[in-house]
């Protein structure tokens, strides 16, 4: 897929996000058999996100430029966009929405949100996305996303360095594994990022600070009268096929679900003094067979 | 990204009084500054008693810097003035209204986190017109230098930062400071530490109790014999909806008496003679510290070297006048004197006779006079040698000396309005303790009210306040007794036998000999300095955004 979009001088940077049920204590509420009570539960911005978005904000402090927010999902993620327009920083935001696009799993999510992407009036440069949601937990749109737009992708970032003149990102990013290890990836622009939840922006610079200070000011005001930079674009807008998109576009079928069993309140557990070295044998007996392997 | 060091025309280290005002002038003049302050917001770090004089001789006031300032920033302005002479329950109160309205345009109380945040937001204002701007949260660790000359500042939290000219208003334990070889922490006699408490009241009790309109205010000194023989007194000012009361001792006092300042606080907290202010409901919000430099003896008579201005208590120049207590002031107007000395300089084409031009200032507007009087380096520092201190105390407390004050009644009323004779009082048991015990007992009624107050103790005050903990700010270099023992009582939050503050004395077997040694543990440090003085240790700030918070100061 190519853009349309090329003559532009100055960054642009979108992030993707979704809205998820604010699972932290005093806001969640569960029924009886342990399921989500989504009406009780509010809809906020998924916390790993706002990593992203973060990232992409310091973009924007040290090399300028414009920070879009986008989403798909319904009306009412209207304030999930504000509240990153408010909590950490956006020009415009853009959502896409409407009933052709509901139920969609996260193959259905990724072409509309890139779909979105081509529909900007400019090409972004770099693309962010957060390191899963909340929620589904699949880590699978940003990725997917990637995929459609065929871009390089740099998962796991911790750091991020930009080159304008070159048009490369540099970036550390974390390596999972046994021994997890930290290395450093260059890659060029348009690039497609995920933010680790560890990512940490960094301002050494005390005009950067300053420039944060002014754009956190500013992105606050914004805030307040958000829905003057929001665009909402629909299936139409996007020139979709509703075949592709939403539930009839999702190849996922969810098998079922299996409730993770509430752990038990109390443990069994047995005291043994260990003033002596033998009262200390009943537990190597206990501990044997699990250095073992068996 | 480019890796240059970042540059600007001027560094303002701090964002006190001293620093606002170097601040505000230096954008007035159109010189592009930075300034960078620790706190999590300016007035985090911050304690003062505090009234806030505006002299009516001084080059520059805050009202004159920041016009809305009294309107704004400031609780209620002080109409009635007293001092209270105390011995046991008997009491003799004298107005000092003379001496407090000598040369006075105005005086309000203040809380420092509501002044000095909103003094904040007014240099941020007019500083980022000039390209610069207020940075919070960020410690300024020392010095840049280039081939041995200071060209900018080091910082934990930013790259250096290169600058025409510094102005440390860093306050009393400036690293700045010490980082130039100006100031050090050597000598207890050079400093005061100041302990406050702020509780709560609703206003029209204040009104009340101390008998002033809504727009009104009162200030109580106390000295006597009420500390325990600790040289140094007690203030009460009336805020818009609380009461600041504090005490402020010689260091050296506190030192020697192996005083707990939580304790002598509390000794004036409990004095019958408050009572009728204090009613029985006692809410404390806020317990704090801080040490206070003392100009007689500290103010630094040529606060600059290279492209470095201290300014404030930063520089020592914080007056003791008598009891009325002057920093806030004093920082202004230095603030604004190093800002103007730098434009000046600037403007005849050399940046580096700020210092020189900006020393000169100080003595030609007179402030080096109020810092260091005359009167005192004649007289005051006499009072001080050994034998004629004890010969002053003797008489005052003979009977030749009590039939003196009994007769001199309203004449000592007086002598205690008259800010030349206040200026040349020595640093000595006669001024703090022996006279004011004196002529409480000879001319005092006594006090009947009962005071209910029980304040709270240690670690319910330290439990109060909030902390963003940090690695260890401040390391104990010399463990033994001897060397550090004197903070396990003269921290304001440790005490003998209370395991729960900073300092903690212990006796440790070590192959068979026993080891009296002293531990550290920063976690409840409120960062008054006092430590860096009295114990050998390496004493730094903690990292910008870190540490204590006061709320109230
Ligand atoms: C209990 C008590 C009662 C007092 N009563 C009065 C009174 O009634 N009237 C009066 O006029 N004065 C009073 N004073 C003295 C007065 O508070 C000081 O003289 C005054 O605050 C000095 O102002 P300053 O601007 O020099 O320093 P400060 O007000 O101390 O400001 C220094 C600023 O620098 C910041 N800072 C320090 N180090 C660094 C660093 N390394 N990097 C970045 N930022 C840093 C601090 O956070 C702070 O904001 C009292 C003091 C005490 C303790
Ligand atoms: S540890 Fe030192 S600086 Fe901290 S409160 Fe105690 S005396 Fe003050």
């Amino acid at each position: 897929m190519t853009f349309t979009y090329e003559d532009h001088n100055a960054m642009h940077t979108v992030v993707m996000t979704k809205g998820v049920p604010d699972f932290r204590e005093g806001q969640v509420s569960f029924d009886e058999d342990g399921h989500l009570e989504r009406g009780k539960t509010p809809t906020v911005m998924n916390p790993n996100d706002k990593h992203a978005l973060r990232a992409a904000f310091q973009t924007k402090v040290r090399n300028g430029g414009h920070v879009s927010l986008m989403s798909m999902g319904p009306p009412g993620y209207k304030e999930v966009l504000q509240e990153g327009m408010a909590d950490v920083y956006a020009d415009d935001l853009y959502l896409l929405s409407d009933r052709e696009m509901g139920a969609a799993d996260t193959w259905a999510t990724a072409m509309t949100v890139a779909t979105g992407l081509q529909n900007l009036d400019e090409r972004p440069d770099l693309v962010f996305a957060g390191f899963k949601t909340a929620d589904g937990e699949t880590g699978h749109t940003g990725p997917q996303t990637c995929w459609c737009l065929d871009w390089p992708m740099i998962t796991h970032a911790l750091s991020l360095d930009i080159d304008e003149d070159a048009g490369t990102v540099r970036a550390k990013r974390l390596v999972d594994g046994d021994v997890s290890e930290i290395e450093t990836v260059e890659a060029p622009m348009p690039c497609f990022i995920v933010a680790d939840p560890e990512f940490e922006p960094t301002y050494r610079k005390a005009s950067h600070r300053l420039k944060h200070k002014d754009l956190r000011e500013e992105t606050q005001q914004r805030a307040e009268e958000y829905e003057e930079h929001l665009k909402v674009w629909d299936h139409e807008d996007l020139n979709l096929d509703p075949d592709y998109i939403g539930l009839d576009g999702s190849p996922t079928i969810v098998a079922g679900v299996d409730p993770i069993p509430k752990a038990p309140s109390e443990r069994e557990a047995t005291v043994i003094e260990a003033d002596e070295r033998e009262a200390l044998e009943p537990v190597l007996d206990e501990l044997t067979p699990y250095a073992t392997g068996d | 990204m480019t890796d240059a060091v970042e540059e600007y025309e001027a560094v303002v280290v701090g964002c006190g009084p001293g620093g606002a005002a170097a601040a505000a002038t230096l954008a007035r003049n159109g010189v592009e500054t930075l300034v960078l302050e620790r706190g999590v917001d300016a007035g985090s770090k911050n304690v003062s008693g505090g009234l806030i004089y505006a002299e009516e001789s001084a080059p520059y006031t805050i009202d004159g810097l920041f016009p809305d300032f009294r309107e704004e920033a400031t609780e209620r302005p002080v109409t009635e003035n007293l001092i209270h002479n105390i011995a046991g329950d008997k009491v003799k109160s004298f107005d000092i209204g003379d001496l407090h309205h000598h040369d006075t345009a105005w005086a309000d109380a203040v809380l420092r986190r509501k002044m000095d945040s909103w003094l904040a937001q007014q240099v941020h204002e007019r500083t980022r017109e000039t390209g610069g701007g207020l940075l919070t949260e960020v410690h300024v660790t020392g010095l840049l230098r280039e081939r041995g000359e200071i060209v900018g500042v080091t910082t934990e939290e930013l790259d250096p930062i290169k600058a025409d000219i510094v102005v440390a208003a860093d306050g009393v334990n400036s690293e700045l400071a010490r980082d130039a070889g100006l100031m050090d922490w050597e000598e207890p006699e050079e400093w005061f530490q100041g302990v406050k408490a702020v509780v709560d009241m609703e206003p029209e009790l204040i009104n009340d109790r101390f008998d002033v309109a809504p727009d009104d205010g009162a200030a109580h000194l106390f000295s006597g014999d009420l500390f325990d023989g600790v040289r140094g007194g007690g203030f009460l000012y009336t805020n818009e909806s609380s009461l600041s009361i504090g005490t402020v001792f010689h260091l050296d006092s506190i030192a020697e008496e192996r005083a707990e300042p939580h304790e002598l606080l509390d000794s004036l907290l409990t004095h019958p003679l408050m009572a009728q202010w204090l009613g029985d409901e006692y809410d404390e919000r806020e317990y704090s510290a801080k040490l206070v430099p003392d100009s007689k003896k500290a103010a630094h008579p040529s606060p600059h070297t290279d492209r470095l201005v201290l300014v404030g208590d930063a520089a020592g120049q914080m007056q003791a006048q008598g009891p009325i207590i002057k920093g806030m002031n004093h920082a202004v107007t230095a603030g604004a004197l190093a800002a103007e000395a730098f434009a000046d300089a600037r403007a005849r084409g050399d940046p580096s006779q700020a210092g020189e031009l900006y020393e000169k200032k100080l003595h030609d507007e007179g402030v080096m006079d109020k810092l260091q009087p005359t009167g005192y380096k004649m007289f005051g520092q006499l009072g001080e040698v050994g034998p004629v201190d004890d010969l002053s105390n003797a008489i005052a407390d003979s009977a030749v000396g009590r039939f003196g004050v009994r007769a001199a009644g309203g004449l000592l009323e007086r002598a205690y309005s008259s800010p030349r004779l206040i200026s040349m009082i020595p640093d000595t048991k006669l001024p703090y303790v022996t006279l004011p015990t004196v002529i409480a007992e000879e001319l005092g009624e006594p006090v009947a009210e009962e005071n209910t107050v029980s304040p709270p103790d240690l670690a319910d005050r330290i439990g109060d306040l909030t902390y963003d903990v940090d690695d260890p700010h401040i390391e104990l270099l010399d463990k033994s007794f001897e060397a550090s023992g004197t903070a396990v009582t003269a921290c304001p939050v440790s005490a003998e036998d209370f395991g729960g503050g900073c300092y903690r004395d212990e006796m440790v077997q070590t192959n068979g000999s026993t080891e009296h040694l002293v531990s550290l543990d920063t976690q409840p440090c409120v960062e008054c300095g006092t430590c860096a003085i009295v114990a050998d240790t390496e004493w730094e700030h903690p990292a910008g955004g870190k540490g204590v918070e006061f709320n109230r100061g």
